[in-house]
């Protein structure tokens, strides 16, 4: 490894360390202040974090967080905020649940369909947004926001009447209570417990690692392909970039903005599948704010593949381990939610800082350069 | 009586420019006094030094007879000086007395604004110059005559004694011009002080008590409007020698590469930005197109690339219309751009040296491959990039830093060297130097020549008159969206070329 690649990557590491290292000082304080001891809240937490079982619930956490995360980042890379990926999820959710409900299919069929339905419904619902924003100039974050209002107290709400399940109890017996028709188990994203336990021993308690993991995983693959490796993907990041280039450049803009929408309202379909997977079925206690959580995410992981995974993980990892707390008494649990706040705040602002830094070393290197050639 | 205002010796550097060189400008108190230049002759710079906006390197200012320097355009207000601004300053929500009062409220007790101290006010001032405008009105509402007079009484409302209309007759039409024209005279008779920058010739001897000349930074002279002709006046902007054509012999082919046939832009309000323009560039011609600034160059050229919406009219590339063809389509076929704006329509400056080489070539070999070409080829990217890289001479430590990190210089050769590189038929380059030093000048000026004796058809709008007449074959001048003449570079004087851009001929040939 030469001398500037270290530097680059010693560039890209400096600023999520630091933010992390501030807002676990910052933390701190606030435990300090709380009349807790930081150093045992933190050492609860490690501990806990650090069974097996436990970091199954933290991978089955991250995953639709992860996926959350990349929706929001397909929108910024284009200088678009989908707000409405909470919105988008569920409705797509509700969907594909009463969808996979009612067939009957190869287990494997059964799936893709479900998968299907779900991107399908997720990516139409965005690009209402994207058509508004298009023929009308309306702002999407202005319309995602009226979006998600509609879809979770209007449409669902209507919808999760519509398609109450007829029977009161499901094939094992249990009580099914308000929610859409179970889903038959071919249409069930099976666990991977035993892909895990490859690695490691055999996982207790009960806990099922979710299958949709995997795909979650393949969303980050085809994110960055597509981002990366892809004309669409060039073109996209140009008009995030400068849309005034990219236009000149040949990018049409109008075609850009709808395509990244839709495709950000594609991915959010999946942000609910993991939950379709362990519940079968579409009920109203169906796990929300995760739309949210995906735009904290993508601006923790810097919109990168790998950045939102790492930050899709670390707030997993909060998000589960407070749990901790409240059993140990170290402190109180709410204590995650201002780490994960000042985590936030402290990333994005050390990010602008390592960005300006870095803009003026390479101007620096480009200029002496310059001046090297003229002498 | 002492002069209201009494510059001295003003001198203004940026980094490589001087952009006021021992400037004097004496301005009487209560007369209209024109100051006139082509675009980069320092008009602006002068009047931000005047208006406090920036400070002068060297040199004095004297208002009424009394020695200031501004720190801060509050100063400059404090002092009596209010600036018109050329682009209207208002929020089209507000009413007229809202925007009045905006940023000079007056206050009652308890930080309530005191609307009816406002509108008192208001009416005093408006009365004391002659000029009205119902207070109540949304500016939404107003014409751009209107808006204009909002702005001014918003100066007045300041208390400003003397008044900088910088371009005022720029958003205007003839009529509004004349309105303005009452109020300006309006405002003089009531002992107002008026400095108004404009190079239109015909207008500034109409309104103009004393007409100041500025060129390249260096006042040229000061002028009574019976003194001199339209003409005159002209010469004095564009100098009194230019430089000499430096082309081979014309190698142009038969072939047309662009052609447009009476092309009309249109802006929000249905006035033409682009009227009526036909023209046509062989292969192996330079045409350049001379004119002031915002004369509907840089719509004709949105109008050539696609990314304009054209009225009527028609626009046929190596004789195939493409007036319905997409950016990208038009792009692919053969068209090559050069912005004048490189950072803001050239660039990702973001994004790194290859990434920025394929922008507008991303359709094509060897930036993209696969399917339909879908992919993009960062090999073949990366190969092109250090390709343009040598062959240009983009001085860069590697093609991985972002675009931000060049000099303008360098930036300039990289945009040249991926349009040329993908060999177009038609080159349309805006500005292609500006901003940028002898140096790299010189190196775009001989791609651009190469290019020509290999068949390319360029078009090339300039402010640079060396570049213009250094590099065209033939020379359109455009005043008002019109193409008003058609100039042999060879035989070109300052006084016709002047008169053109100014509109002093089309004035002059109308008063025969």
């Amino acid at each position: 490894m030469n001398k500037g690649t270290l530097r680059r990557v010693a560039l890209a590491l400096a600023a999520p360390i630091a933010a992390v290292v501030f807002a676990t000082v910052a933390s701190s304080i606030f435990l300090i202040i709380a009349g807790s001891n930081p150093f045992s809240a933190y050492g609860d937490m490690f501990e806990y974090g650090s069974r097996l079982e436990i970091q199954v619930d933290i991978l089955n956490r991250a995953t639709p967080l992860y996926i959350s995360g990349v929706a929001a980042a397909i929108g910024f890379r284009m200088n678009l905020f989908n707000i409405g990926v909470e919105g988008q999820y569920r409705l797509a959710a509700i969907v594909a649940a009463y969808v996979g409900a009612s067939v009957s299919l190869p287990a494997f069929l059964h799936v893709a369909l479900i998968l299907f339905v779900a991107m399908l419904v997720g990516g139409a619902y965005a690009g209402v947004a994207g058509v508004l924003k298009v023929t009308r100039g309306v702002n999407e974050v202005i319309s995602t926001i009226m979006l998600n209002a509609i879809a979770i107290s209007g449409l669902i709400a209507w919808l999760v009447r519509e398609w109450q399940a007829g029977g009161s109890v499901d094939a094992k017996g249990a009580n099914l209570g308000v929610g859409t028709e179970p889903i038959e188990e071919s249409g069930l994203i099976p666990n991977i417990n035993s892909w895990l336990e490859l690695f490691t021993r055999e996982i207790g308690k009960g806990k099922e690692l979710t299958g949709v993991l995997l795909v979650a995983i393949a969303v980050g693959v085809l994110y960055h392909i597509i981002l990366n490796r892809t004309r669409f993907g060039f073109d996209l990041r140009a008009s995030g970039i400068n849309p005034f280039a990219a236009r000149a450049g040949g990018v049409n803009d109008k075609r850009m903005v709808l395509g990244a929408m839709v495709l950000s309202g594609v991915v959010a379909g999946l942000v609910g599948m993991a939950e379709i997977a362990k519940l079968g079925r579409f009920s109203p206690n169906f796990v929300g704010n995760l739309g949210f959580a995906g735009i904290a995410v993508a601006l923790l992981g810097r919109n990168h593949p790998g950045g939102i995974a790492i930050g899709a993980l670390l707030f997993a990892f909060l998000d589960t381990a407070s749990g901790v707390l409240q059993v140990t008494g170290s402190a109180s649990r709410e204590i995650v939610f201002i780490m994960q706040g000042i985590i936030l705040l402290a990333a994005v602002i050390a990010y602008e800082v390592v960005q300006r830094y870095r803009i003026r070393e390479e101007a620096r290197l480009a200029s002496t350069l310059l001046s090297g050639d003229q002498e | 009586m002492p002069n209201a205002i009494e510059l001295k010796g003003i001198t203004k550097r940026f980094p490589g420019v001087l952009a006021n060189d021992n400037v004097n400008l004496t301005v009487a108190e209560g007369e209209i006094h024109a100051v006139c230049g082509e675009n980069g002759a320092g008009k602006s710079t002068l009047m931000k030094i005047l208006y406090g906006m920036q400070p002068a390197d060297e040199g004095t200012m004297e208002l009424f007879g009394e020695e200031k320097t501004f720190a801060s355009p509050n100063e400059a207000i404090d002092a009596g000086i209010g600036m018109v601004h050329q682009h209207f300053m208002l929020a089209n929500q507000l009413t007229v007395l809202e925007n009045v009062i905006l940023g000079a409220e007056p206050t009652k007790p308890g930080g309530l604004i005191d609307f009816v101290e406002a509108s008192a006010h208001l009416e005093e001032v408006g009365k004391a110059y002659g000029l009205t405008v119902d207070s109540s009105d949304l500016v939404e509402m107003l014409e751009v005559g209107e808006r204009q007079r909002v702005e001014i009484i918003k100066v007045l409302f300041r208390g400003a004694k003397i008044l900088i209309f910088d371009e005022p007759t720029a958003v205007l039409v003839p009529q509004e011009v004349e309105e303005l024209f009452r109020n300006m005279r309006e405002l003089k008779a009531n002992g107002a002080t008026i400095i108004f920058i404009d190079h239109k010739l015909e207008e500034v001897l109409e309104i103009a008590d004393t007409i100041t000349v500025l060129r390249q930074g260096r006042t040229v002279a000061t002028v009574k409007p019976d003194d001199v002709s339209a003409s005159d006046l002209a010469e004095l902007m564009v100098g009194s020698e230019l430089p000499k054509p430096q082309l081979s012999e014309s190698k142009a082919l038969e072939t047309v590469g662009l052609s447009l046939h009476e092309v009309t832009v249109l802006d929000e309000d249905n006035r033409p930005i682009v009227d009526n323009v036909s023209l046509s560039v062989r292969c192996g011609e330079i045409l350049g197109i001379a004119g002031v600034e915002g004369n509907g160059q840089h719509e004709l050229v949105g109008a050539i690339l696609g990314t304009q919406s054209v009225d009527s009219g028609e626009v046929a590339l190596m004789g195939d219309n493409i007036s319905s063809q997409s950016v990208r389509k038009r792009r692919e076929n053969g068209l090559g751009y050069i912005p004048q704006d490189r950072q803001e329509e050239g660039l990702l400056l973001t994004a790194p040296l290859w990434e920025n080489a394929a922008l507008g070539h991303q359709t094509a070999k060897p930036f993209s491959k696969g399917w339909r070409q879908w992919f993009i080829d960062r090999v073949g990217s990366r190969t092109q990039t250090e390709r343009i890289r040598e062959e240009y001479d983009v001085r860069t430590p590697n093609i991985e830093v972002s675009a931000h990190a060049l000099s303008g210089g360098n930036q300039q050769k990289l945009i040249v060297g991926r349009e040329m590189v993908s060999q177009p038929s038609v080159l349309v380059a805006s500005h292609p130097t500006r901003g940028i030093d002898v140096g790299a000048q010189a190196s775009v000026w001989g791609q651009i020549r190469e290019a020509r004796s290999q068949g390319l058809a360029t078009l090339l709008i300039s402010a640079d008159l060396d570049e213009l007449i250094g590099l065209s074959d033939s020379i359109v001048v455009m005043f008002r969206g019109q193409i008003v003449a058609q100039l042999d570079p060879s035989e070109i004087t300052p006084r016709t070329l002047g008169a053109y851009m100014t509109g002093a001929a089309m004035e002059e040939a109308e008063n025969e």
